[in-house]
């Protein structure tokens, strides 16, 4: 079981500015999301692209964005829980929670905050009648052990970087590998588009453009699917196949969030925007684009502005006795919790003659 | 400037006649979002970076758009229901040429 005192489900920009906030209360932080990287959107979706409202920062791209977040919380030693996604919530009788992920990591934390965005990434699944009938039976949306699709036929569907770099890959390890996308054009890194074609021209893979898969047919499992292809010639192609890969990238979703029992409207939780960000559930939190509360703006300055009130309210609730109040950090440092100190250097005194 | 009207039909296959106005560098993402003619949270979801395909749409009048960038044309490539009239209505920007523009917004993507 990982203890900690705010338990972050999120760990996007928001997320990790709450680790700054409340490392300043002396407060610990542990982050969970199911990106296997921390910085969800920023690095997920649009890291090379530049954003030009974050204060302070005329221009600074996503990417660079969540690198320095990470560096100004590095003092406060965040614990993660990355590729998770959190799925369920228990209050506990001494009034802490507990929050269990999909692979059934335990957390448990007096406070939590949800600092979700728009929720956590799952793999888009192609609109295929009987599709979810063959999940784990030969469909699969995510690589997470390629040496399974050794020596099998597995045909990729997708027009993107996983496609192509997984192609790429297991035309090393399967017996047969078949990408189908439906263009002829692909967007990716170069390299890897030029080196699909080299495959290709090898004869390694197999590579059928513009062209959709359109049926699964199998009793138990999967067993063929049927292409079409479009273009000059259009034919419909029977395949016979161990695996289908469809790599459609990823989409946010709420997702078991919505079973917590918390106020949702509009696809997102409501929360007391007079105080504290707290949801309808007192311990829980919800801050940054995940929230909604009249006048709500989706925007990263106003995540941290509201991670920060999350804090000291965390903090009372932690600590119901003991007097604080809040210090500028040009006047208190920041003191991490590794031992290091920053703190703003000493007026010299001196005497002119 | 002036505004123009759109004619939108939504998911459930209500057409709306609405005015969009041409003078706040609006793209049809927003104008669909300031109308609440779709659930917040199932549309414009990348925010208007051509990065998902929540705000795709059919246009069913004959108006001249403007053509498709790169990063449209191949976000379309990824998504479903997509149709030869399919665009994505975050890169369609409001302009007096739309006057009257017909468009339908595709179903969302479960």
């Amino acid at each position: 079981m990982i203890t900690t005192d705010i338990l972050i489900i999120g760990a996007g920009p928001t997320g990790l500015f709450a680790v700054f906030e409340a490392g300043l209360l002396q407060l610990k932080c542990h982050l969970i999301d199911a990106l296997p990287q921390a910085g969800g959107q920023c690095s997920e979706i649009y890291p090379k692209k530049p954003i030009y409202d974050i204060p302070g920062f005329p221009e600074v791209l996503a990417g660079d964005l969540v690198a320095n977040l990470m560096e100004q919380i590095k003092p406060f030693q965040p614990g993660f829980t990355l590729g998770e996604r959190a799925e369920t919530i228990q209050k506990m009788e001494d009034g802490t929670f507990v929050v269990t992920t999909n692979k059934g990591t335990e957390h448990n934390a007096p406070v939590i905050a949800i600092a979700g965005g728009l929720g956590s990434f799952e793999p888009r699944k192609p609109l295929l009648k009987n599709l979810s009938d063959f999940e784990d039976k030969g469909v699969a949306y995510i690589i997470k052990d390629p040496e399974v699709y050794r020596d099998q036929k597995v045909v990729i569907a997708g027009g993107g970087d996983s496609a192509l770099d997984w192609s790429i890959f297991l035309a090393d390890v399967a017996a047969e590998v078949t990408l189908v996308h439906r263009r002829n054009e692909f967007r990716g890194a170069l390299d890897s588009v030029e080196k699909v074609q080299q495959l290709k021209n090898q004869g390694k893979i197999n590579l059928i453009t513009p062209a959709e898969v359109t049926e699964l047919h199998g009793t138990d499992a999967l067993e063929s699917i049927t292409i079409k292809k479009a273009g000059d010639t259009p034919e419909e192609i029977r395949l016979e196949l161990d695996s289908f890969i469809p790599l459609f990238g990823l989409s946010p979703k709420l997702g078991p969030i919505s079973d917590w029992g918390l106020e949702i409207e509009k696809n997102a939780i409501k929360v007391d925007n007079t105080l504290d960000y707290q949801t309808n559930i007192p311990g829980i939190y919800a801050i940054g684009d995940i929230n909604t509360y009249p006048g709500k703006l989706k925007l990263i300055l106003c995540g941290f502005h509201e991670a920060t009130l999350m804090c000291q309210s965390a903090y009372q609730r932690i600590f119901p006795d003991k007097k604080y109040v809040m210090k500028y950090t040009t006047v208190g440092g920041v003191n991490g919790f590794d031992g290091s100190k920053k703190e703003a250097p000493k007026a010299v005194v001196k005497k002119i003659e | 400037m002036s505004d123009i009207k759109i004619k939108i039909t939504d998911r459930e296959g209500v057409t709306h006649e609405i005015d969009a106005p041409t003078d706040m560098n609006m793209n049809l993402m927003e104008v669909v979002r300031s109308y609440e003619l779709a659930p917040e949270g199932t549309i414009g979801i990348c925010g208007g970076m051509a990065m998902c395909a929540s705000c795709q749409c059919y246009i069913k009048s004959a108006h001249e758009l403007p053509e498709k960038s790169d990063d449209e044309d191949a976000m379309l490539a990824e998504a479903f229901n997509v149709e030869d009239n399919s665009r994505l209505g975050c890169q369609i920007h409001m302009t007096e040429t739309l006057d009257g523009l017909e468009v339908e917004l595709a179903p969302e993507e479960i």
